[in-house]
């Protein structure tokens, strides 16, 4: 049933909430610590696990994979209900930082991509 | 017209499906047939939302009573629900596949985005933690943007300002990868997979890469489906924390 997979994503959801709220407790800071995080990767590790049980069937995979795609639909429905007028003095921000963030990492690629090559790529080399 | 107002108005949320529908259908078209692939559907859909929140005022289209229902279905809940559902497209599995560079390349990925966030916005005069916090996490991705921004209780202006520079970055890494790509050596699985990792938003990488070399799409996209998830986890709680305690 679909509304297993639901329940669980649910159980997920709730849990990496409450723990990021703890967390926020635990350093006298008033907000949710990484909650969404924490609740993405306990459903990674509980899909894994119940999918080595066999318990994951595709049916209740459907009821994750749903709500999965529909992330972008709801992320286009949350910006029309941003505060953009307030926003338009910062326009200018998001399109140089936007730019320049990109164009940094795109550049750190040759760098990063020396680690773990020597092993695949040019091994005979040595 | 006031039967019309009256069903709308008691069933905003089914009535913002819609809406969203038709967006979603018009910006893949426009996408597909007017900018031939060349910026992601994605990206035009949320151009498209951020320019209907012109419309009202502090919360966007979902100040007017008929797009209430608008702010059901974007609200805080359900985007979060949604954003981690999208774990289950992340195989734990594979992360051993992109090997110690993978994991490294999004780490460093996530952690230069968030820098120069940081950095710009202060040069730009925020100087609020929580502000300066979204804008960073607004530099990883547009997901990563506002829901770090809800968590630690950022302005619904700065969230904006978080979006469009996540969207931005998206149309960027999707026309300048091809440019770009004999510069950085971006030829083989490997560099694909630190790519993915250190650009890090999906739907720019992918489209990206596709642009520069067909095959190298699956490897960009093993690394960047993880990168928002690690965005999420890092950007409210570790680097939010560090960020208070260089301010206090």
């Amino acid at each position: 049933m679909k509304i297993y997979g639901v329940a669980l994503l649910a159980a997920c959801f709730l849990m990496g909430k409450l723990l990021g709220r703890l967390l926020g407790h635990l350093i006298n800071i008033d907000s949710d610590i990484g909650g969404v995080g924490f609740a993405m990767f306990l459903l990674m590790t509980s899909s894994i696990y119940l999918r080595k049980k066999k318990w994951l069937v595709l049916e209740t995979e459907k009821g994750i994979w749903f709500w999965s795609s529909m992330y972008i639909p709801i992320i286009v429905a949350m910006t029309s209900t941003l505060n953009v007028k307030a926003a338009l003095s910062g326009g200018f921000l998001a399109i140089i930082l936007g730019i320049s963030a990109t164009a940094v990492c795109m550049l750190m690629v040759p760098l990063i991509s020396k680690i773990g090559r020597e092993k695949s790529i040019d091994s005979p080399k040595k | 017209m006031e039967i019309i107002d009256t069903i709308i108005g008691k069933n905003g949320l089914v009535f913002a499906f819609l809406c969203v529908g038709i967006i979603m259908l018009f910006s893949s078209w426009f996408s597909k047939y007017i900018t031939n692939k060349k910026i992601p559907g994605v990206a035009i859909a949320i151009i498209i939302g951020l320019s209907l929140a012109f419309l009202g005022d502090e919360k966007g289209i979902s100040n007017i009573p008929l797009f209430a229902g608008m702010a059901l279905l974007g609200g805080p809940m359900l985007r979060d629900f949604a954003v981690v559902a999208t774990a289950m497209s992340a195989d734990l599995s594979k992360i051993r596949q992109a090997g110690l560079a993978g994991l490294v390349s999004l780490l460093i990925g996530v952690f230069i985005s968030f820098t120069m966030g940081v950095l710009i916005g202060l040069s730009m005069g925020y100087t609020n933690i929580e502000s300066l916090t979204t804008i960073g996490a607004g530099a990883c991705t547009y997901i990563v943007g506002p829901v770090t921004g809800t968590a630690i209780g950022a302005s619904s202006d700065v969230i904006a300002i978080s979006v469009a520079t996540g969207v931005v970055k998206t149309i960027f890494a999707t026309i300048g990868t091809p440019l770009i790509a004999k510069k950085i050596q971006l030829d083989n699985p490997h560099a694909a997979i630190v790519f993915g990792g250190l650009v890090g938003t999906t739907s720019g990488v992918v489209a990206g890469l596709a642009a520069t070399d067909e095959e190298l799409v699956p490897y960009g996209a093993l690394t960047s489906t993880f990168y928002t998830g690690i965005g999420c986890l890092l950007c409210p709680s570790l680097f939010y924390v560090i960020l208070r305690v260089i301010y206090l």
